[in-house]
């Protein structure tokens, strides 16, 4: 076996709130053709924990039929619930209390407040005031914001569990615009970040997790792709493989220190 | 009775004495689900106490895909 021992896979997990991950992949559970291909999918992915939106329920609707629930049994699975599509820190908070209700008291969730309905872009100050109130209520907060490093500690300091930047808009599949921020970020941070919107192929997500990054969570460029299954797939192998560059450390970069991987001496000439 | 249910006026006939009937009455019984009554989030463990009287505004939720 050439690959890393399971002690170093172990020792290994990505640990939020005090509980511990196996799956640095954190995947969206919206957007699939239907329950069954969102299922194979996040199997796929191997992640542990998916998102989930709160919406009203359809009432009146056939009792009977399949829900998100049957496909993706919260036994299974850890629920994520998100505050998605909130553009005050009111209906945020609002929200998610629902969320926690909905799920029994689970105090795990992932804030979002959304300033733009056009690009989606973070509203950071709604942002920190739901936080604000929600971690003095008990919630353990995973939350999305922009990728400016002071807003990222501000929300650290009020005692989020994770800090998720975006890598650039949600659903853009643009990838990593501004590694830089990420990077003030990251050296500063001393909870989780992920990176949380804007992956949107294999390499984006193996680039944030070279970059240090705890996690990443995605859901469109898994859902959109052509082969979803298969590219969750990717997306497994990319978080795994960019978290063990990471670990293993990259050589330096060296402008024209040409050295060859070859022996220079016993050359036939 | 009249009650708003997310968002949509339902008229109920009988009316449901507990938020414990209207759920059985919408099916929703054994169902994943939230409920507000009024703004306020009425906890599972209350649904048989918890009474519906014309007017009130009720918003029921559940977890769907999402990212």
């Amino acid at each position: 076996m050439n690959a890393p021992d399971d002690r170093t896979a172990l020792s290994e997990s990505l640990v939020i709130a005090g509980r511990a991950y196996r799956s640095r992949l954190l995947v969206g559970t919206g957007k699939y053709r239907d329950f069954a291909q969102t299922r194979e999918a996040i199997v796929a992915s191997g992640a542990d924990i998916v998102t989930v939106a709160i919406r009203r329920t359809n009432i009146g609707q056939d009792p009977t039929a399949p829900s998100l629930l049957d496909a993706l049994p919260p036994s299974e699975f850890t629920y994520l619930p998100n505050s998605a599509g909130c553009y005050t820190a009111d209906d945020a908070v609002r929200t998610l209390r629902l969320a926690r209700e909905l799920l029994d008291g689970h105090r795990l969730a992932k804030l979002e407040v959304l300033g733009d309905k056009d690009s989606l872009y973070p509203d950071v100050r709604q942002t920190l005031k739901a936080a604000e109130t929600l971690v003095a209520e008990g919630f353990e907060l995973m939350v999305y914001t922009s990728d400016d490093p002071i807003v990222a500690r501000e929300l650290e300091q009020i005692g989020c569990v994770a800090i998720m930047p975006l890598a650039s808009l949600i659903g853009s599949g643009m990838g990593i615009l501004n590694p830089w921020n990420l990077r003030l970020i990251l050296d500063q941070a001393k909870v989780p970040v992920l990176v949380d919107a804007g992956v949107g192929t294999a390499s984006d997500a193996a680039i944030a997790m070279e970059l240090g990054c705890a996690g990443v969570l995605m859901n469109t460029a898994i859902a959109q792709a052509a082969d979803p299954v298969r590219m969750a797939r990717a997306m497994k192998l990319a978080v795994e493989a960019g978290r063990d560059a990471f670990l293993a450390g990259r050589m330096p970069r060296k402008f024209y220190a040409a050295s060859p991987s070859s022996p220079t001496s016993g050359l036939i000439s | 009775m009249n009650v708003s249910i997310n968002g949509a006026r339902r008229h109920f006939d009988p009316p449901p004495a507990t938020i414990a009937d209207l759920v059985r009455e919408l099916k929703l019984e054994g169902k994943r689900i939230a409920v507000e009554k009024n703004g306020a989030i009425v906890p599972k463990s209350r649904y048989a106490e918890t009474e519906v009287a014309d007017g009130d505004r009720l918003e029921i939720v559940g977890a769907v895909g999402g990212g």
